[in-house]
C-alpha cells in the first residue's frame, strides 16, 4: 500500500522484485534477499542521516522512518521513503543541495 | 482492416499486454496516423482506446472510447494521480476479454486528447493495483505537426512534454509544409528528445512493429531498442555540433556547450553522463528515486544502460517524470562500449549539478573512477537555429 496514499498494492520500488521476464531482479534467494535489503536500509540510512533521520526494518515487510525527536511513520516499501522523509523532516531533501553535496564532498575527502 | 480472430483461447494473451501511447498536440495527425496502421495485420489483434472521436473515423473492431476523470488522491504522492475512467475502460477491456466477450487482444494502444499530460495516462497502468499486474508499459508515439508544430513547442508547454516524453516522435504534414519548416522541426526535435527515433509521416516504410513492438520488453529486440536509444542521440549531437561548428559557435569547454543569451528557448536539456567503472544498483536506486522525487517535474525522461557491480550483462532504466519502468536486464551489451551511459532530457537542470549529485551519492568514495563525462551536454538548449 502507498503509505501517502492509501492505495493498496499499487505503489511498489522500481528497484522491488517483480515477476516479469526480463526485469531486473536481485536477490535470488530468501537470504540474498534479506542481505540486500540489509543493505539498502544501511545505504538509505547515510542519505537519512544528513537530515537526522534513521531508517529501520520492521519485521521484513516494512520500514521504520524516524525522525531523532521520536516522530515515527511505517512506510511499506521504498517508493513512500523520500516522499514520508520531507514530510516528517519538515523540509525538501533535494540531492541537488550545494550545502549537502559540499557536506558529502568534505566526508568523502 | 484486417480480420480480427474472434474468441481467441485466453492462454494466448500476453502475461502482461502492452499499453502504447499515441499522443500529440491538437490536430497534430495522432487519428489519421492510427487508421493508417490500424489497416496493418500486425496490429490486427489490438485494442483502441481514444478519448475523443474526432473527424478522422477509426473503423476497428476493438475501437472504445474514455472520459476524462482525473484522480489525484487527497495528500496523493504525484506518482499516484490516475485516470479514473481510463483505469476503467482499461478494467473493463480486461473482463471482457477475459470472459471471451472481446477479441483477446494482445496489445492495446491509447490515443490521447491533444492537450493531455502523458504522464497520468503513464502512472495508471503502473499505480492501478489491477491493471499493474496484467498490462505493462508500451512505447509512446508523439505526433508533431509540421506546419504548427515548431509554434505549438514555442507557446504550449504540453507539447513540449509530448515530445520530451516520446519514444517515438513521427512528424506528420509534411506535404503541406515547407522543406525548410519541416527541416527545423526536425532539428528542433532531435535536440529536444535525441532519443527517440524521428521518422516523417510521408514515409510510407512506418512499419507498425517498430513504432509498438520493439520495446524493451521485445526479448528479441531489447538490446536493439537500447542501442538506438543512444544512435539516436549521438546523431542529435553531432548535428548540434555541426551547427555550432557553421556557426562559428565552437568555444567548448570539456563539452561543455556556450549558450547564446539572445536565442529564445524551452530551457529543455538533454545531458549525457557516461562512467567508467560499474556502479552501486543500490546506491543509484535510491540516488535517482530522491532525484526524481525532487525534480521529476523538470526530468522530463531518463534513458541508461547501466554497468552494475556484480553483473556481467548491462541493466537498461527508463524513466518518464517521476515514473521509473521496471529495469530490464539485457543479455549482453549492445555494442563494445561497455560503460554506464544516462542520458537526462531536462528542463531548467543544470547538468553540472546532476554531475556532482551522481558523484557524491552514486559514486562516494573508491565506489567508481569519478571520470565522469558529461558529453557535451548533448543537445544544449532547445530553440530554432
Amino acid at each position: 500500500m502507498c503509505a501517502l496514499c492509501g492505495v493498496i498494492g499499487g505503489n511498489d520500488h522500481w528497484t522491488d522484485p517483480v515477476a516479469r521476464d526480463g526485469v531486473y531482479v536481485r536477490g535470488g534467494s530468501p537470504s540474498d534477499r534479506r542481505r540486500e535489503r540489509t543493505r539498502r536500509i544501511s545505504e538509505a540510512n547515510q542519505i537519512l542521516r544528513l537530515f537526522a533521520l534513521t531508517l529501520d526494518d520492521w519485521q521484513g515487510s516494512a520500514y521504520v522512518l524516524r525522525t531523532l525527536t521520536g516522530k515515527t511513520e511505517i512506510i511499506d516499501n521504498l517508493a513512500a521513503l523520500w516522499p514520508m522523509a520531507e514530510r516528517i523532516a519538515g523540509r525538501p531533501i533535494d540531492p541537488l543541495d550545494s550545502s549537502i553535496l559540499e557536506r558529502l564532498e568534505q566526508a568523502d575527502g | 482492416m484486417g480480420e480480427v480472430p474472434r474468441a481467441r483461447d485466453v492462454a494466448e494473451t500476453p502475461a502482461f499486454t502492452p499499453v502504447n501511447l499515441i499522443t500529440g498536440f491538437l490536430g497534430s495527425g495522432k487519428t489519421t496516423l492510427l487508421k493508417r496502421l490500424l489497416q496493418s495485420p500486425s496490429l490486427a489483434d489490438t485494442a483502441v482506446l481514444i478519448n475523443e472521436f474526432g473527424e478522422v473515423g477509426l473503423d476497428h473492431e476493438l475501437l472504445e472510447r474514455i472520459d476524462e476523470n482525473m484522480v489525484l488522491l487527497q495528500s496523493g504522492c504525484l506518482c499516484c494521480t490516475i485516470r479514473g475512467e481510463l483505469a476503467q475502460s482499461i478494467r473493463d477491456l480486461h473482463e471482457r476479454r477475459a470472459r471471451g466477450d472481446v477479441p483477446a487482444f494482445r496489445r492495446l494502444i491509447i490515443e490521447s486528447t491533444g492537450l493531455a499530460d502523458p504522464l497520468p495516462i503513464l502512472t495508471t497502468i503502473t499505480a492501478d493495483p489491477v491493471l499493474r499486474h496484467h498490462f505493462r508499459l508500451g512505447l509512446v508515439v508523439t505526433t508533431v505537426d509540421a506546419v504548427n508544430g515548431r509554434s505549438q513547442l514555442d507557446v504550449q508547454p504540453e507539447s513540449v512534454k509530448q515530445a520530451a516524453v516520446a519514444d517515438r516522435l513521427i512528424v506528420t504534414k509534411t506535404d503541406l509544409a515547407t522543406a525548410t519548416a519541416t527541416g527545423l522541426l526536425v532539428a528542433r526535435l532531435q535536440r529536444l528528445n535525441p532519443l527517440a527515433p524521428l521518422t516523417l509521416s510521408s514515409d510510407d516504410m512506418i512499419e507498425p512493429g517498430s513504432l509498438f513492438g520493439h520495446d524493451l520488453f521485445d526479448v528479441d529486440r531489447k538490446s536493439d531498442e537500447v542501442q538506438r536509444w543512444f544512435e539516436s542521440e549521438r546523431k542529435a549531437l553531432a548535428a548540434s555540433t555541426q551547427r555550432h561548428l557553421n556557426a562559428g559557435d565552437h568555444h567548448h569547454d570539456h563539452g561543455h556547450h556556450k549558450h547564446d543569451p539572445n536565442r529564445h528557448g524551452d530551457d529543455i536539456e538533454a545531458m549525457a553522463l557516461t562512467f567508467d567503472q560499474p556502479i552501486d544498483w543500490i546506491a543509484f536506486g535510491l540516488w535517482l528515486s530522491m532525484l526524481l522525487n525532487r525534480h521529476g517535474e523538470q526530468i522530463l525522461r531518463v534513458k541508461g544502460i547501466l554497468a552494475i557491480e556484480g553483473e556481467p550483462a548491462p541493466v537498461a532504466v527508463h524513466a518518464v517524470q517521476h515514473l521509473v519502468h521496471a529495469p530490464v536486464h539485457l543479455k549482453t551489451w549492445p555494442n563494445a562500449d561497455r560503460r554506464t551511459r544516462i542520458v537526462f532530457i531536462c528542463k531548467g537542470l543544470n547538468a553540472d549539478d546532476i554531475r556532482r549529485s551522481f558523484a557524491a551519492f552514486v559514486l562516494k568514495s573508491g565506489g567508481g573512477t569519478k571520470s565522469i563525462a558529461v558529453i557535451a551536454e548533448t543537445a544544449g538548449h532547445v530553440s530554432d537555429p
